[in-house]
């Protein structure tokens, strides 16, 4: 049995805590609002720019493009998007559960996020780059990752890139997510918001004109969009990492101020008892 | 009532720009066009510089950044990394912005940052540009 001192002792301490934690679910529910609110601006951007690259890749025209190249898949590449910090509930390992299912020997792993690193090291797989990122991802940030996939997919070292990332989709909810990078095609697995469906930009035959030439546009077109992709995919990930961390510590401010109020009932029923058995002794030793 | 087309501007930041209009002229790669309704379908490049929006009851000026277009008979779509109508330039706020940039090339800098501010340039001097040419506006 606990003694009356060692109860308020942790009293104390969880209340510590509890402070600790309340302090980081408000700085994480402002750094939230500014993430979300930069996830869902660039939203129409991206929505657009699909349907573009869209329209302009799947035209019979009588030029392949590189990035377009679809090549048997002896090795891949996966830019994996984790936080930099923890304290974020089961956010990365989700992810890295994802990444568990990519055979070690034939991928490389490119990451954004202390944590992403931290990972492909501790569990031996090949890392050919580690990239920083903020707080608010900036583009020039996304552009040196894009840039980089680009060039092993071009020089045919991979023959294939993978974003392994979180999807933001509410402060609840955020999912765990594979896409297709390169070669570039359509975006499957997730549902471009706005964007018409694949079937119906298949069904569309219209003639286009590229001006100068269908060259020019779609390298131009491309090397924009796999920069923005990359931007979506940052953003998206700062705004889930700031989301989880403001909920999980929600959860530990609750849960301490929970456990506070169990541990000062039981102090108090332990006052209670040690006030009545003194009286108990005072009557007793009057009665003698 | 005449046809009309929907022009759309988009930048990362906002949608700039969303509204039916008779016309609209802009600086594509290969010298300014003139859109109308029912135009051919198009994919061009745009280059930094002034788009010319023509609606009912007036016209409108915009600088934009370099970016893509999508034209179809219904339909103008811009996606572009700048997009600023002149009557909201800050032409102090610019005219800073392209000495930054000017001051930053003649440093000695990478080749990827000069692309990088090479564009930022040419932002600030389109905006220049337009707000110098409708100061009376």
């Amino acid at each position: 049995m606990a003694s009356a001192r060692d109860i308020r002792r942790r009293i104390r301490s969880i209340g510590n805590t509890a402070q600790i934690t309340r302090a980081m679910q408000m700085v994480a529910a402002s750094k939230m609002r500014k993430a979300q609110e930069a996830a869902i601006q660039v939203r129409p951007f991206v929505q657009l720019l699909y349907r573009i690259q869209r329209k302009a890749t799947t035209r019979p025209i009588d030029f392949k493009h590189p990035l377009l190249e679809v090549r048997a898949v002896r090795k891949r590449a996966v830019i994996l998007v984790a936080s930099d910090k923890g304290l974020c509930g089961a956010l990365n390992s989700n992810l890295f559960r994802l990444v568990a299912e990519y055979d070690p020997q034939s991928t490389v792993f490119i990451t954004a996020g202390r944590k992403a690193a931290q990972f492909v090291a501790r569990t031996r797989r090949q890392l050919v780059a580690d990239f920083p990122y903020g707080d608010t991802p900036r583009f020039a940030e996304s552009r040196a990752i894009a840039a980089l996939a680009r060039d092993l997919f071009l020089k045919r070292e991979v023959d294939e890139v993978r974003v392994v990332a979180t999807r933001f989709v509410n402060t609840l909810v955020q999912q765990p997510l594979m896409l297709e990078f390169l070669p570039v095609g359509d975006i499957r697995g997730v549902e471009v918001p706005g964007a018409p469906p694949p079937e119906a930009l298949a069904a569309d035959r219209t003639e286009v004109l590229f001006e100068p030439n269908a060259e020019d546009i779609i390298g131009y077109l491309l090397g924009h969009y796999l920069n923005i992709f990359i931007h979506l995919v940052l953003l998206n990930a700062k705004a889930s990492e700031q989301s989880a961390r403001m909920v999980s510590m929600k959860g530990a401010t609750d849960n301490a101020v929970e456990m506070i109020g169990h541990l000062t009932l039981e102090y108090n029923k332990l006052r209670q008892g040690r006030i009545t058995q003194e009286l108990l002794e005072i009557a007793g030793g009057q009665a003698e | 009532m005449a046809a009309t087309l929907k022009l759309e501007i988009v930048t990362p930041d906002a949608i700039v720009y969303s509204k039916d209009v008779q016309m609209v002229t802009l600086p594509a790669i290969e010298g300014q066009i003139g859109i109308l309704p029912r135009h051919v379908p198009v994919l061009t490049r745009l280059v930094p510089g002034e788009i010319i929006v023509r609606t009912n009851e007036e016209k409108e000026f915009l600088a934009i950044g370099e970016g893509l277009v999508e034209i179809t008979g219904e339909r103008v779509a811009i996606v572009t990394d700048m997009a600023v109508a002149a009557k909201d330039i800050d032409e102090a706020r610019a005219e800073e912005a392209r000495q930054r940039a000017a001051a930053r090339l003649r440093d000695k800098i990478s080749d990827e940052e000069v692309a990088t501010v090479n564009a930022s340039l040419a932002r600030s001097l389109a905006q220049l540009r337009v707000k110098r040419r409708h100061r009376g506006a």
